[in-house]
């Protein structure tokens, strides 16, 4: 059924008919818009607005076409002018009652976001049952559904000039729509009129909802909208970055989809699109650099080995502390932490490949290195201790294991704060508070037990 | 208007049974703020009715019925994997997650509709005027096939919110302490997925998902403009459902007949219906609503005003400066236009608390009383609020303002045998108590 040659490559990838090169082109332009008011809507918390919208537009369009056609004007009617006048009057009314709603009720936004979506669309469904008695309301399906393949120079052309609109108000409003959605609050303190560009911000997607609704149908509006920036958000922080990302996988998306579906005819081109976005979706999820779940997982694993390796330095060096050589057994540093014997051989293995540790006959040894790193550690440890237990009132026993949660995220600036204010300036090492006494060793173990 | 009991009667009694059933589950969804559950469900079940005719080869309904309710099921779960795994938030997730499916579903049918016409349109719009012509016989009565899958719908749904009311309502409220008391919030959030997606799918066989999303959502935010108790939200809900679909089937076969056309989607005509009552409820609910909101402030600024004007005739007097003050004076002193004042001493006028002399007026013994009051009331408070609350000396005057009118002769007893001063921190005496009853 999917088979193709390929000749059938070359004719769709060289664009040589005129067909495949107004729909590849309409899909991409039509991603790249959808992708980047998409990532605003996303960063202001409402991405599922699109879904109202696109499905607030329908009553407008067979509305439309019911009062033309009742009124005698039965080729006005069918010209798609009205007909897209219709969807932005009802669409707009959607986005009032909407911002109406949140204003004057207390109903959630998710409520009132469901009200307007199935109220309006629930009237379109109704006035578009009355049309079909009529000739000329065949059309007026695509209109809801998409009929992406068949696309025809004229709504190519509404296409890329809406676009291209769209996108010239969202550069000129850059700043005014960052602040908006970033901190709609402080922007209305500063001045700026929240709710006029609130209806601005909305009044784009709604242009782009509706040139997308006849190219790629309701459904498949949405997913353009959400989508793309979504994936986007994964790879980035940066909202300039971000809005280009989405854009370009909205673009990208588009002419793949348009391309796959040019190729494998049986393909409808509106859920390819759709699909080539969600895998996007999915890579971007797992492997995002930002906020990638992947990345997540490494950069959480070698946050635990590095803690792991810092406690295990300072075990080592409180250990040979106490000794006249600076060989500490294995069973030493059992007794240092508790750790299970697995976790601490992996450890060790680790800071010996790293050179911070070297294994010698009847126990391991600081490298020079690692002496440097494990006295650094071990003073950053005892400062906080020492700060907790003089400046903050906390009991001997206790400070131990509040000192061990901060140390390894403890700043060389505050480190030298704390030494400042607890006048350790001239001795390098403060002293080790359990040390002295047994009763210490055991009730810190105690607690530790405890905890 | 063309009426037939056993058309028109079925249609309406399905119609009935979707909304209760629907509504039931829906009430629990918004306060959840999952409303737009519902939609994604509805959305994301092609797929698994396309699978289940592939896998089947058939368009009997039990098997595409169960693959529908499966997807849907899956949507409410990935969306909340998506959630968490890619902390995106929860909008954007459920708009990833219903999209692809549909998207899913639509080329699964490339491969399918070879074979058979599955339509979406169907899927979309629902057929309820069809659902009376597909009968099973309950003993000696006829039964359309939607209205018992509906029914048991509904008396499931029902005994499910019966038995579990507690659970659910704090699993509304406090999810926290529901885990904490021991049973499991999450796999009652499962369940109750399971029964949304049962509920969407049984409903749309018959009514299409436009009429399962309004019947969700609507019937239910309704109700919850009119009322604030939980069991009451559900009771209203499912009266306001039924009223939906009385008055949505109703307006389909009447009103399209005036214009002149032929009769239309009464799935449509449900969800129109359905944000009527909606917007009935927005403005005249009795407490929530946009009308006796904007009454009630009027009448109470009205009446602020008149105390305002009483209050400042008193301090006028007080001073010994004229008994009798012109009207353009009070405006003046007041800065509030003198139409609305004089609109104000009309009532006050008629109210018998001022008297008219000439162009000027003054209190009657009735408005002294009422004004005697009213001062005190505010020297009270802000010998109190300076004495007791620590109010700084120039924020005294505005708050104890506020305060002055609502305040009742038992409260001024109070606030008199706490501060025990006969004056104020301005150094006015507060006069005593009028006496008499309060008009």
């Amino acid at each position: 059924m999917l088979a193709s040659s390929w000749d059938d490559w070359w004719r769709v990838l060289s664009l040589r008919d005129y067909n495949t090169r107004v729909v590849v082109l309409a899909a991409s332009v039509l991603g790249l818009s959808s992708g980047w008011v998409g990532s605003m809507m996303l960063l202001r918390r409402r991405a599922l607005l699109g879904d109202a919208i696109s499905h607030a537009t329908t009553p407008g369009i067979a509305g439309v076409f019911l009062i033309l056609t009742l009124l005698g004007y039965g080729d006005a009617a069918k010209s798609p002018l009205w007909l897209l006048l219709g969807a932005t009057g009802t669409g707009l009314l959607g986005v009032l009652v909407l911002l109406a709603l949140g204003r004057f009720t207390r109903l959630k936004e998710d409520t009132s976001l469901g009200i307007v979506l199935s109220v309006f669309f629930g009237a379109g469904v109704a006035l578009l049952s009355l049309c079909q008695e009529f000739p000329g309301a065949a059309g007026l399906d695509s209109f809801i559904f998409g009929k992406t393949a068949s696309m025809g120079r004229a709504d190519a052309q509404w296409i890329v000039g809406v676009s291209a609109l769209v996108l010239a108000v969202l550069i000129l409003l850059r700043k005014e729509l960052t602040l908006l959605c970033f901190d709609d609050t402080f922007a209305g303190s500063n001045g700026f009129p929240v709710i006029a560009l609130d209806l601005a911000l909305m009044g784009l997607v709604i242009a782009v909802c509706i040139v997308g609704l006849q190219a790629v149908g309701i459904v498949l509006m949405i997913a353009l909208l959400v989508i793309p920036p979504a994936s986007a958000r994964f790879w980035t922080d940066d909202i300039r970055k971000m809005t280009w990302l989405a854009a370009t996988f909205g673009a990208v998306a588009g002419l793949i989809g348009a391309i796959l579906s040019g190729i494998y005819s049986k393909l409808p081109s509106g859920a390819t699109i759709v699909l080539v976005c969600s895998s996007c979706f999915a890579v971007s999820l797992l492997f995002g650099t930002r906020r990638g779940w992947v990345g997540r997982l490494l950069r959480r694993l070698s946050l635990r080995r590095s803690v792991a390796r810092q406690h295990l330095l300072r075990a080592m060096f409180e250990a040979q502390e106490g000794h006249a050589d600076d060989l500490v057994r294995f069973e030493e540093l059992m007794d240092a932490r508790s750790w299970s014997v697995g976790n601490l051989r992996r450890t060790l293995a680790r800071a010996i490949a790293s050179q911070w540790i070297i294994d010698r006959q009847g126990g391991y040894q600081l490298t020079p290195r690692g002496m440097v790193e494990a006295e650094r550690m071990t003073r950053e440890h005892r400062l906080w201790e020492l700060y907790l237990m003089t400046q903050a009132d906390v009991a001997p026993a206790r400070v131990d294991r509040q000192a061990d949660r901060i140390e390894h995220v403890l700043e060389p600036e505050l480190v030298a704060r704390l030494r400042q204010m607890l006048d350790e300036v001239d001795s390098p090492m403060p002293i080790n508070p359990h040390a002295p006494s047994k009763d210490d060793v055991i009730q810190k173990q105690a607690s530790e037990d405890l905890d | 208007m063309f009426w037939s009991w056993p058309l028109d009667g079925w249609i309406i009694v399905v119609g009935v049974l979707c909304g209760v059933s629907s509504t039931l589950l829906g009430t629990f969804l918004m306060l959840r703020r999952m409303s737009l559950l519902g939609d994604a469900i509805s959305h994301a079940v092609l797929p698994g009715i396309a699978l289940a005719f592939l896998w089947t080869g058939s368009r009997s309904s039990l098997p595409m019925f169960l693959g529908a309710v499966i997807v849907g099921v899956l949507t409410a779960f990935f969306t909340e994997w998506v959630r968490r795994v890619g902390r995106v938030d929860e909008g954007a997730s459920m708009g990833v997650v219903f999209t692809t499916l549909f998207a899913l579903g639509l080329l699964l049918l490339v491969g399918a509709a070879d074979q058979i016409d599955l339509d979406v349109d169907c899927v979309l719009m629902g057929n309820i005027e069809m659902t009376p012509l597909d009968r099973i016989a309950v003993g000696s009565l006829w039964v359309p096939r939607s209205a018992l899958t509906l029914g048991g719908v509904t008396l499931i749904n029902l005994l499910f919110v019966m038995i579990f009311f507690k659970e659910l309502k704090l699993f509304c409220f406090d999810p926290a302490l529901a885990s904490a008391t021991g049973f499991s919030a999450s796999l009652l959030h499962y369940v109750m997925m399971i029964m949304v997606a049962v509920t969407a799918v049984a409903s749309f066989e018959a009514v299409g998902s436009v009429l399962v999303v309004a019947m969700l959502i609507v019937p239910a935010a309704t109700a919850s403009l009119l009322t604030t108790r939980l069991s009451h939200l559900l009771v209203v809900g499912c009266i306001i459902a039924a009223l939906t679909a009385v008055i949505g089937h109703l307006g389909v076969i009447a009103i399209p007949p005036q214009l002149g056309l032929k009769s239309a989607k009464t799935a449509g005509g449900m969800a129109i219906a359905a944000g009527l009552l909606f917007s009935l409820a927005v403005f005249f609910a009795p407490h929530e609503g946009l009308i006796p909101r904007f009454v009630r402030q009027r009448r109470l600024s009205q009446q602020i005003m008149l105390d305002d004007v009483l209050a400042f005739l008193f301090r006028l007097r007080e001073a010994g400066d004229a008994s009798a003050v012109s009207i353009s004076r009070v405006s003046d002193q007041l800065m509030i236009p003198e139409l609305r004042i004089r609109r104000s001493i009309a009532q006050l006028l008629a109210d018998g608390l001022v008297e008219e002399i000439g162009e000027a007026i003054r209190l009657t013994g009735m408005g002294s009383k009422r004004a005697t009051d009213l001062v005190r009331s505010h020297r009270l408070w802000e010998t109190y609020l300076s004495d007791h609350a620590g109010i700084a000396p120039e924020r005294l005057h505005d708050k104890a303002e506020k305060l002055e009118h609502f305040t009742d002769p038992g409260m001024r007893k109070r606030l008199d045998q706490q501060t025990a001063a006969s004056i104020d921190p301005h150094g006015r005496p507060i006069p005593d108590e009028a006496g008499g009853e309060r008009d």
